[in-house]
């Protein structure tokens, strides 16, 4: 097992470096950063004096060096437009992403569950038939529009839940605070809720036909006829024989399902005008806040294989069959 | 898809006759279900709105009007007494059913375009790997780790900042990020295909590696690749609009439905619902018919996954 994380960790390390290399190349594909950060009056003079200070004037390996040694002390340059280290940028609004990636991700999965189970058992009925319409439609709505749509109806028309704005629970955690992040909870699950549909449903949608499917591939097992045949309840079959085998699938798509979710975080957190990673990134685009942006990249990055290397380790737990090693 | 498998047996039955063509195969197996024959119709729609848009379209998509600007849909107007804008303008004044239907020009050729170049680079890679084996086989399996590893949004956000928007910088970007799917099943199906007779049999015969792969293997790996293909216009034409919504897709001089949207962002809040409605809708319905239309070719091609969604 400890070999196994070994050898995912190194296999992380590449992977790193690889995304590392590739935001590195994109940034001095565009030309000469020194630009990104001298204003359009400078003089040559200050230009060359800007390219130094750094350190833009070495040759390119050495300076992808210098930028790992960066990143493995938590520096990653600065933001062009506050001057600021980006990485602590970053860092800074990762709590309000996180809050509303993982509220996205308990609701997509919580609901999809039981509706791909009721579906697989109703297989055939009209029921079954609608939900799988319902969840096509939903794997095909564009999240941003969904939003606006939310935004439009629920918040504007109906004025029943807030459509912008965040209320902290994990920064007072981090404070050390836990009174306050209990007492702002209900401000902001009620936050979280438009947001979390925007970005959760088309997961939602996936997750329920990945669950009716997987449900379906269980139940024509021999071991679940086997069950029927000892007179089992159907209840029993499902819940104890099924339904734990047709979760593997399910916690396989969780990791590459972080990575879906943090992309829709990017576009709705644009929409609901949240105050995490995700405006932030879009602020920096607009701006051409390069550094800014390879900053959120790398942070995204590093997150998606930790998601995924936990992910592994869970799905090991669930299934003996599998062997790391 | 399950509306079609209300009755599986009774269509396997008849379509496992050897003597049907396929060709007839499909339009029966298509014509017992009624969704994908309605996602048929909406697509041919979309695609006759795309190449027709010149033709058929009302106003000129780039034509501003500042004093007919937000216009209601279905608005009757004063002086001619007549709908002059059936979806209403934006706030520009611009006609908003003229500029969605060019607006399908971009998203379905970028969606198409996407898939060949993912799908082009993809499955030649992937039947190389799965060819050759050995060191080859490693190399370009590593690569695909490394970019599933990466939320493919943040790479296309990166690469189009600094290439800057365009139709020509989007196509090769949304390609890029499709090819691994392409390559992972390409490479699985030539692994299979490579110890068959008839691939022997072409080697035996002294046929070069590069004609084995692409006359013996490659027919053999296409089917299950276009199912994947046809579900990744879908995904293209959804990830083109979010990207033309962050103002990195398409400038916007040419209409797209993700741009229309972006631009209606600032009326929302005034409760002028049109500008973003329809884009949407648009988008929505597209991409669903590619959906339906691809779960039908899936369950045609291999019948034993009907019904199972």
């Amino acid at each position: 097992m400890s070999r196994y994380i070994a050898r995912r960790l190194l296999q992380s390390i590449i992977v790193i470096i690889g995304v590392t290399l590739l935001s590195f190349l994109t940034l001095h594909l565009a030309g000469d950063p020194t630009y990104l950060y001298v204003s359009e009056r400078a003089s040559a003079k200050e230009i060359e004096e800007t390219r130094i200070k750094l350190g833009f004037d070495k040759p390119l390996p050495i300076q992808y060096i210098t930028f790992l040694g960066g990143l493995a002390r938590g520096d990653l340059g600065m933001s062009i437009r506050s001057r600021q280290p980006a990485l602590q940028m970053v860092m800074d609004r990762l709590p309000a992403t996180l809050e509303l990636t993982i509220f996205a991700m308990i609701i997509s999965t919580l609901i999809a569950i039981p509706i791909g189970i009721i579906s697989a058992t109703k297989r055939g009925t009209s029921l079954d038939g609608g939900i799988m319409l319902i969840a096509m439609v939903g794997q095909s709505i564009p999240g941003f529009w969904l939003g606006i749509m939310l935004i439009l109806s629920v918040g504007l028309q109906l004025r029943w839940l807030p459509i912008s704005g965040h209320v902290a629970v994990f920064d007072p955690i981090l404070e050390g605070n836990l009174n306050e992040a209990i007492a702002n909870i209900p401000g902001a699950l009620q936050h979280l809720i438009l947001p979390g549909i925007t970005i959760g449903l088309f997961s939602l949608a996936r997750n329920a036909r990945l669950v009716r499917s997987s449900m379906l591939e269980v139940l024509s097992q021999d071991y679940v006829t086997t069950a029927r045949s000892k007179g089992l309840s159907e209840r029993v079959i499902i819940l104890k024989h099924a339904f734990r085998n047709a979760l593997i699938p399910v916690v396989t798509m969780l990791g590459l399902e972080f990575g879906f979710l943090l992309s829709g975080v990017v576009v709705t957190e644009t929409v609901f005008s949240w105050p995490g990673v995700g405006r932030l990134v879009t602020n920096a685009i607009t701006q051409r806040d390069i550094p800014l942006v390879q900053a959120a990249v790398v942070v995204f990055a590093v997150m998606f294989i930790i998601i995924n290397l936990l992910v592994d380790l869970v799905y090991a737990q669930l299934d003996p069959r599998i062997r790391l090693g | 898809m399950t509306p079609i498998a209300a009755n599986p047996p009774i269509i396997a039955v008849s379509l496992s006759s050897p003597e049907i063509s396929t060709w007839k195969r499909a339009r029966r197996s298509l014509f017992k279900a009624k969704w994908p024959v309605l996602a048929l119709i909406i697509l041919s729609l979309v695609v006759f709105m795309a190449v027709f848009a010149a033709q058929i379209s009302p106003k000129d998509p780039n034509r501003q009007n500042l004093i007919d600007r937000l216009k209601q849909p279905m608005q009757i107007d004063a002086k001619t007494g007549k709908i002059e804008n059936f979806l209403g303008t934006d706030g520009l004044g611009r006609d908003l059913w003229t500029r969605i239907i060019y607006g399908a020009q971009v998203s379905l050729a970028v969606g198409v375009m996407a898939v060949v170049v993912g799908g082009l680079l993809g499955i030649t890679l992937g039947i190389i790997a799965g060819y050759q084996g050995g060191r080859v086989d490693d190399i370009i399996m590593r690569l695909a780790d490394i970019q599933l590893a990466f939320p493919f949004i943040l790479l296309a956000i990166m690469v189009l900042v600094v290439l800057g928007p365009g139709v020509w910088n989007l196509i090769p970007v949304l390609g890029v990020g499709q090819w691994v799917t392409y390559a992972r099943i390409a490479r699985g199906q030539t692994i299979s295909q490579r110890e068959k007779e008839y691939v022997e049999a072409a080697r035996s015969m002294g046929a070069r590696d590069i004609r084995i792969m692409l006359q013996a293997i490659l027919p053999n790996v296409l089917a299950p690749l276009i199912v994947i293909a046809s579900f990744n216009v879908a995904s293209a034409i959804l990830a083109e609009a979010s990207l033309s919504f962050l103002g990195l897709g398409v400038p916007p001089t040419v209409p797209t439905w993700g741009g229309i949207l972006n631009e209606s962002r600032d009326q929302i809040l005034a409760g002028k619902w049109w500008p973003a409605f329809f884009p949407g809708l648009a988008i929505m319905l597209t991409v669903l018919a590619i959906n339906i239309m691809g779960d039908w070719l899936r369950d045609f091609l291999d019948p034993r996954l009907r019904g199972r969604g």
